[in-house]
């Protein structure tokens, strides 16, 4: 089963993969080898595969994956990976997210604050989760 | 006539000069080579929007989400990709005679960039909104151009969306570019854009044929996927186009440079010369003036 990770700046990656777990809009979703053709919207989260039996963690936006022909091709806007996280930068933006979602008054601006903050979220447990193992 | 002095002040700035159009062609020409690379990178991601918007036509109708109903009424709303400095050649000059001529009177602007920020104040025309977006490009800052768009375009304002950028044909051939952003017709969806360029990616290869799709499942439904799909994919092809601007900009003005070394470079040799004949014709004036004296001594 083939993986595939873009973002509109970079082809993120893609290679031969065993398994998959998404983030998917409707909760996780494993996909394995002959999955069914599937459309599914994502939201920021956590998404890992397992390439020859070793794990590997991608904090990931929003975005959708397509299941097809033994091909999976996940499309979102952020996909990095654990020695791409500065832990610091992402708890000053989950602090100014916080601070933009209690002060602004606009529905569209605590919106955009809080998918801001769960993308954050979504980087600080890729990066704490891979420390504690 | 120029006196020797000032030949020489001459040839020292314009030896000057030529030494910074020399350097800016050189920071140019690398800025170039890597808008380029970012513009190749994004494709794979386009073609992958491109497949699954194809996948997702079949199953959806254009009434099934607001960005794809051409309400045809209402102004128009532009994005303009312009530079924010000079010196790039005729790269600004083109793109605005383009927005004189086809852009109607009352159109509203979004400018990204500071040349077309001030054109666009100095001709008076209106400015809803104007971005910056730094070198090199990264999508995080051109996602809240398209949102806003995208927001301004549900809101019912504006009848269409439409992106003013440079096309990036060759690193001597740039073309001042008007296209359609919103509303995207079906026609559209899924359809290989000219300035994407024409070669494969390569990486993903296109899968659409003989397969049936008839088993696609949505989730959580086809219009909750389209709600994702359609922002991304306009998202990307407005990154797209900055990217194309970029690697326009970045050529135009190392073409510009060349220009400007060269002609820097045949001034000096002008000046040289002149500067030669002239202490030539200072140096024989004084022999002659020597020789004179001491014939009158004798």
């Amino acid at each position: 089963m083939r993986l595939e990770i873009v973002t509109p700046e970079k082809l993120v990656f893609s290679d031969e993969i065993d398994s998959v777990v998404v983030p998917g809009s409707e909760g996780e979703m494993g996909i394995l080898p002959a999955h069914a053709p599937i459309v599914s919207a994502l939201r920021p989260g956590e998404l890992h595969f397992l390439q020859k039996g070793e794990a590997t963690s991608l904090a990931i936006g929003t975005g959708f994956v397509e299941v097809s022909n033994d091909r999976v091709s996940v499309v979102t806007d952020m996909a990095l990976g654990v020695g791409e996280i500065d832990e610091s930068a992402v708890e000053q933006a989950i602090e100014n997210a916080r601070k933009a979602m209690s002060e602004k008054a606009l529905p569209e601006d605590i919106a955009a604050a809080s998918l801001a903050l769960q993308k954050s979220l979504a980087q600080l447990h890729v990066k704490r989760k891979r420390r504690q193992l | 006539m120029a006196n020797l002095r000032d030949i020489r002040r001459r040839i020292k700035s314009v030896k000057n000069t030529a030494q910074i159009t020399k350097a800016m062609q050189l920071v140019a020409a690398s800025k170039m080579k890597r808008a380029q690379d970012q513009a190749t990178a994004g494709r794979p991601s386009a073609d992958l929007l491109n497949r699954v918007l194809n996948h997702l036509k079949e199953h959806t109708t254009p009434e099934d989400h607001p960005l794809l109903n051409a309400k045809g009424t209402g102004k128009d709303l532009v994005i303009l990709v312009t530079t924010d400095k000079g010196l790039c050649g005729p790269l600004n000059t083109n793109l605005l005679r383009l927005i004189t001529t086809k852009v109607s009177k009352d159109a509203d602007f979004i400018t990204v960039g500071s040349k077309g920020r001030q054109a666009m104040a100095r001709t008076g025309r209106k400015i809803a909104a104007d971005f910056a977006v730094k070198d090199p490009v990264s999508f995080a800052e051109t996602k809240p151009i398209s949102d806003f768009a995208i927001e301004h375009f549900l809101s019912g304002q504006y009848g269409r969306v439409l992106v003013a950028f440079t096309n990036f044909v060759n690193t001597i051939r740039q073309d001042a570019h008007i296209e359609t952003l919103l509303p995207i017709t079906p026609i559209e969806l899924g359809a290989k854009k000219a300035y994407l360029g024409s070669a494969d990616s390569g990486v993903i290869a296109n899968s659409s044929s003989g397969v049936n799709y008839g088993g696609y499942i949505f989730e959580p439904s086809p219009e909750e996927v389209l709600n994702v799909v359609v922002p991304q994919y306009v998202g990307s092809e407005l990154y797209q186009m900055i990217l194309e601007s970029r690697a326009s900009e970045h050529s135009a003005r190392m073409v510009a440079m060349k220009a400007a070394t060269d002609n820097a470079k045949q001034m000096i040799k002008d000046l040289t010369l002149d500067y030669n004949k002239q202490r030539q014709a200072a140096i024989t004036s004084e022999l002659l003036e020597i020789t004179t004296a001491m014939r009158a001594l004798e």
